[in-house]
């Protein structure tokens, strides 16, 4: 058996990071692996994110999707729900928040032990979504962090999986900034926005 | 069908019943609000009304209307005789029962607010509709047992469904935090996009999207 070299990058876009996020196993007969420290850890991270589900609304039905045997969730490796967040890595924010839920929320995150990483699920829970009123909290990330934020009302499970992907790519490059998941046609470019609607 | 169980109130309670209309099968009566806990105990107990079905409480705020600005509204049915009514009583100008001053349980409220006779007595489940028209509209219920916010924080001001409550004025319970890597649209090219995605624009003639030929 000759050394075995695996190189995990996530893509062209994230060039500039490559060196930094390479993770190189080589393995030999005698069976060991060099690669940097936090590399290995934040590889292991991102595939294994037990998560916390603070679900409040309607998003929970696509989250039901998302976690059900279709979409399946458990093959990114966030599969287990710790409903303790004292187990738990990921904070899903799942529907409205209202003020009075303000302080519940901000103490389940304060539980979580790092490191945490925050996904605001849908439009309710990243900017308050149509609530603009004395009950609503707009936006989670007036009182919590938010790693990714995954627009829609609801968005459809694949743009759930493209937030959940987004926040693995972001794992392994350290990347602590905010990140939003794009559509995957821009609305506004489009002659005929029917077309959204046709399949192609 | 309920027009009987007006004229009955009417004769029965005259002066006291303002006005009572019927339209589209609805049968309304607005009565004198110091008459509003007598009326309903009468509505409940009446073998020929018998609402022993408490359907809603709320109120309605008209801030342009003379004289009296809220409406409270009860809507009642029988399950036994099918029929249903509804109970209007106009408040908030003046005191509606003036021996509620002397009534210790209204000093839960400030003594400003609209009052009326709490129905708790006649219908238990008039509770937590008490309740949370004093929350949203700050009417306060003489004689209710526990007249406290029920949907809003304690901390919160003011009845956020009164029409002069400004619509987008809110009360956090948390300082809003200022987050320092702020991102505005437009976000970066791939912004979202971090694992290579393919779109069907990006799809080859004859190859499926991951690249390979198609069978």
């Amino acid at each position: 058996m000759g050394s075995v070299s695996a190189v995990t990058s996530m893509s062209d876009n994230s060039a500039p990071d490559l060196e930094r996020s390479q993770l190189v196993l080589e393995g030999s007969q005698q069976g060991f692996a060099t690669t940097r420290f936090e590399d290995l850890l934040n590889w292991a991270r991102k595939y294994s994110l037990f998560q916390y589900p603070f679900v409040t609304a309607c998003c929970a039905m696509e989250f039901m999707a998302l976690a059900g045997p279709r979409f399946d969730m458990a093959r990114f490796g966030a599969e287990a729900p710790r409903f303790s967040p004292r187990q738990s890595d990921l904070l899903w924010v799942v529907g409205t928040i209202s003020q009075r839920q303000a302080p519940v929320l901000k103490t389940v995150y304060d539980q979580m032990a790092d490191p945490k990483y925050v996904i605001a699920f849908g439009t309710c829970a990243s900017s308050g979504g149509f609530y603009d009123n004395y009950t609503t909290l707009p936006g989670i990330d007036k009182i919590i962090p938010v790693d990714v934020f995954v627009p829609g009302c609801p968005p459809r499970p694949e743009t759930v999986i493209d937030g959940l992907l987004l926040l693995q790519d972001k794992i392994t490059r350290g990347d602590r900034s905010v990140g939003i998941v794009k559509p995957r046609v821009d609305p506004v470019q489009l002659r005929n926005p029917v077309q959204l609607r046709r399949k192609a | 069908m309920s027009k009987q169980v007006l004229d009955r109130i009417a004769q029965v309670f005259g002066a006291a019943i303002l006005e009572t209309h019927s339209a589209f099968g609805d049968d309304t009566a607005v009565v004198e609000p110091s008459h509003w806990l007598e009326i309903a105990r009468f509505l409940r107990d009446d073998p020929a009304s018998s609402m022993d079905h408490f359907i809603d409480l709320t109120a309605v705020d008209y801030p342009q209307r003379s004289g009296t600005r809220f409406d409270v509204v009860l809507h009642l049915r029988s399950s036994e005789r099918l029929h249903r009514v509804r109970l209007k009583a106009r408040i908030g100008a003046r005191c509606a029962n003036p021996a509620a001053d002397a009534n210790p349980a209204a000093d839960v409220a400030e003594a400003a607010l609209p009052k009326i006779d709490s129905l708790t007595s006649v219908w238990v489940g008039a509770n937590w509709f008490e309740r949370e028209c004093f929350d949203m509209f700050g009417i306060a219920f003489i004689g209710h047992p526990d007249l406290r916010r029920i949907l809003m924080y304690e901390q919160f001001v003011g009845y956020p469904l009164r029409k002069d409550y400004p619509a987008a004025k809110t009360q956090p319970l948390l300082e809003y935090r200022q987050a320092d890597n702020e991102k505005l649209p437009p976000f970066d090219e791939h912004e979202g996009m971090s694992f290579g995605r393919k779109t069907h624009a990006d799809r080859q003639p004859g190859r499926n999207l991951l690249g390979f030929e198609e069978d």
